[in-house]
């Protein structure tokens, strides 16, 4: 989103003006943001938003997002935090509503970055159907942040009959994914790093609030669905076997992930059941359910490569194990830090 | 996916341990030098499909691993400096020395940066004029011809502020000292891979005969680390001793010839302490003669650096493969990968990691 106009006759940088709540800081909003995110429960430009009453009960959600670089292949910073809150939500098998947006601008970001950044989170809310209702920009001096730093909080509405809750997962059930993993983790890892891959490695990042809807009319008795973001596949998974005391094992051949991801973290030693996602994610059925759940993902445009992957056994408690093409069996573990490429 | 599926293949695999298990007909110790191996071998659970009477060793061919304290304290005193910007691959920022790591200097502002190819500190060297630029240079054969390459290029590009502080290891003396320890219990050896990718294997010829043992120069996957350790034990079996090449797709007798060539145009070989091992004649790299201005060993003051006395970490007899990691009675206790106490369970291609990655922590605790 290049072509949003900045229409400042005042500085092309961010200066600390903008955060002072005056002239600066008034021209950012009226200019800069509002034309971007324009919606009647922001337009009155109250302190918060005024909003109407949801059927059913509400989900409620934040994220923080501090990616580098801003820009990446498949995306940017404004898109991800958009996505961020919105998956967060759909994971709660909510429909995601409502978006507040808070900006920790550093001095001397150029105003055009801002404003693509902005394009960028009307253009994901658009598609996520959701509005931006709310927000504050705060300015931090030069070299006291990363150019743009964006939290964004969101609530949405639980239609009655679905109950997301990792407590219910027992043996017998199915876990499936919606898509090929590690997309976006490696894009990233690529530009920041220097890492190129030719064709460019592009980041999945996505909104799940459709798709989840389209599982949820089929199946509204899901058990509990996790993106795989940060940690990956191992982590959102660990956590839903720790809390319902089962082993969830993985089938290592059935895990899609796509040729060209796999040849990255082939050539840097990772595993992709450890790299982030932004635009898939895990569900978890009963048994008898497990057939129709993956036929409505692979009906969805977003769900083409959806697989079911693994199976909830009561042979163990609170660990997530992986049968390996070879037939053994070996534990997944969540990981002290960040993966790192081999040396040799 | 080409060239790693059929690497990976459960039919094929299952075919080699069937070989395996009729060959074999009494006990043999086989090492594998490489920690990438030991990763493959632990991973995909072979060393637990192979039969009773085959043991495998975990052999020293962990770059960060074997980088002794007194080499880590060195660099943990070139980080430590206000004029100084540190690079080093990633795997060696959790390694603790005798008071820190890298990762915590870093949080206490030290400039340490991670690099993928050692050639990233000709940028920064190039945009940091008024900063010292220091290569952490480690690793075995493998890493040797791009870190020689960097310091060519620092003295090609007259980057006077870009220096190496070099701790490169050889493995074939190594690989002599395993043999020619008293305690030695290993038998046959699964041979580095991406090390004689670069070098070749001409140099493990005089020791196995010399020593009767058998090499065989194996890759990284399943179907190639058991069909790597098929062709030791026949031989063991019928009595030879000998280098063989299971690895042919990579691995050519005499390496890669450039490489070698730039590893010989920068480097000259000389003693170097391992962990666990001490000092071990000729098992190292140092520059040459010329490149002394990019030499961070002469660059900096390095007198004052005292390096603390091991603790309980047995990461050295790991290294030789005289213990495994539950051995260790710290492994997976006092030592996990949040809070390592060496180096072995740091790396990604340490052994201990490779042991508590997959769970085996918790396997040693199952009744």
């Amino acid at each position: 989103m290049t072509s949003c106009p900045v229409p400042f006759d005042g500085p092309s940088e961010i200066v600390l003006g903008h955060g002072s709540g005056g002239r600066l800081t008034q021209q950012l909003i009226e200019r800069l943001i509002l034309p971007a995110f324009h919606n009647e429960w922001l337009e009155p430009l109250h302190d918060g938003a005024i909003l109407p009453p949801v059927r059913g009960r509400l989900a409620f959600s934040a994220d923080g997002h501090v990616v580098r670089p801003l820009f990446f292949p498949g995306g940017d910073i404004g898109r991800l935090a958009v996505h961020g809150t919105v998956n967060d939500l759909a994971m709660c098998g909510a429909r995601p509503l409502h978006l507040s947006v808070g900006f920790i601008l550093e001095e001397g970001l150029p105003l055009e970055t801002l404003a693509r950044v902005v394009g960028s989170m009307r253009e994901a809310a658009e598609d996520a159907g959701v509005a931006i209702v709310c927000g504050d920009t705060k300015v931090v001096e030069r070299g006291k942040g990363d150019g743009i730093f964006i939290q964004t909080s969101g609530v949405g509405e639980v239609r009655d009959g679905v109950r997301i809750d990792a407590r219910r997962v027992i043996p017998g059930d199915r876990v499936l994914l919606s898509g090929p993993i590690a997309a976006h983790g490696i894009a990233i890892l690529s530009v920041r790093d220097g890492l190129e891959f030719t064709p460019p490695i592009r980041s999945d990042t996505a909104p799940l609030s459709d798709i989840v809807r389209s599982l949820l009319d089929a199946v509204p008795d899901v058990r509990v669905m996790r993106d795989p973001t940060r940690g990956g596949v191992v982590a959102a998974l660990t956590e839903i076997a720790l809390r319902s005391g089962t082993e969830i094992r993985l089938w290592e051949e059935s895990i899609p992930v796509d040729e060209a991801v796999r040849g990255a973290c082939e050539l840097l030693g990772l595993d992709p059941l450890h790299v982030a996602s932004e635009g898939k994610f895990l569900a978890i059925v009963a048994p008898e359910e497990a057939g129709l759940a993956l036929a409505v993902l692979r009906a969805h445009p977003m769900g083409s490569g959806a697989a079911v992957i693994g199976e909830v056994t009561g042979e163990d408690r609170g660990v997530l194990t992986l049968r390996t093409r070879m037939g053994g069996r070996r534990m997944l573990d969540l990981l002290s830090g960040d993966q790192l490429p081999r040396i040799c | 996916m080409k060239y790693l599926d059929e690497y990976r293949d459960a039919g094929l695999s299952r075919k080699l341990l069937d070989g395996i298990r009729s060959l074999v007909t009494r006990p043999w110790v086989l090492m594998e030098v490489c920690g990438g191996q030991t990763h493959g071998i632990v991973r995909h659970g072979i060393d637990q499909l192979l039969p009773p009477e085959v043991e495998l060793v975990h052999g020293p061919g962990c770059p960060v691993c074997v980088t002794p304290v007194r080499m880590i304290d060195r660099a943990h005193a070139i980080a430590g400096r206000s004029d100084v910007i540190f690079c080093s691959f990633g795997d060696m920022l959790r390694v603790p020395g005798s008071e820190s790591d890298l990762l915590t200097l870093k949080s206490r502002g030290a400039a340490i940066r991670v690099v993928y190819s050692p050639l990233d500190c000709l940028r920064i060297a190039r945009e940091n004029p008024e900063r010292e630029v220091v290569f952490f240079a480690i690793g075995f054969e493998t890493t040797a011809p791009a870190n020689a390459i960097l310091a060519w290029q620092a003295r090609e590009q007259g980057l006077t502020n870009l220096s190496l502080l070099v701790a490169h290891v050889r493995v074939p003396p190594a690989m002599v000292s395993i043999l020619e320890s008293p305690d030695n219990r290993v038998q046959g050896f699964l041979g580095p891979g991406h090390v004689c990718t670069v070098v070749g294997y001409e140099e493990y010829e005089p020791l196995a005969a010399r020593h009767r043992v058998p090499v065989v120069i194996t890759g990284f996957e399943p179907v190639d680390l058991l069909q790597g350790i098929l062709l030791v034990l026949r031989q063991l079996e019928e009595g030879r001793s000998e280098v063989e090449n299971q690895y042919p797709r990579v691995v050519r007798r005499e390496g890669n010839i450039v490489a070698r060539q730039w590893i010989d145009r920068v480097f000259e070989e000389c003693d170097r302490e391992w962990r666990g091992a001490g000092w071990i004649a000729g098992s190292g790299y140092r520059l040459r003669p010329g490149f002394e201005a990019h030499d961070a060993e002469k660059r900096f003051d390095l007198s004052g650096v005292i390096s603390a006395a091991p603790g309980p970490c047995l990461s050295g007899q790991i290294l030789q493969g005289a213990k495994k990691p539950h051995d260790c009675p710290a492994f997976g206790h006092a030592c996990t990968p949040e809070h390592p106490l060496g180096p072995t369970m740091v790396s990604s291609e340490g052994a201990c990691a490779a042991y508590y990655l997959c769970g085996r922590h918790r396997d040693s605790r199952r009744p």
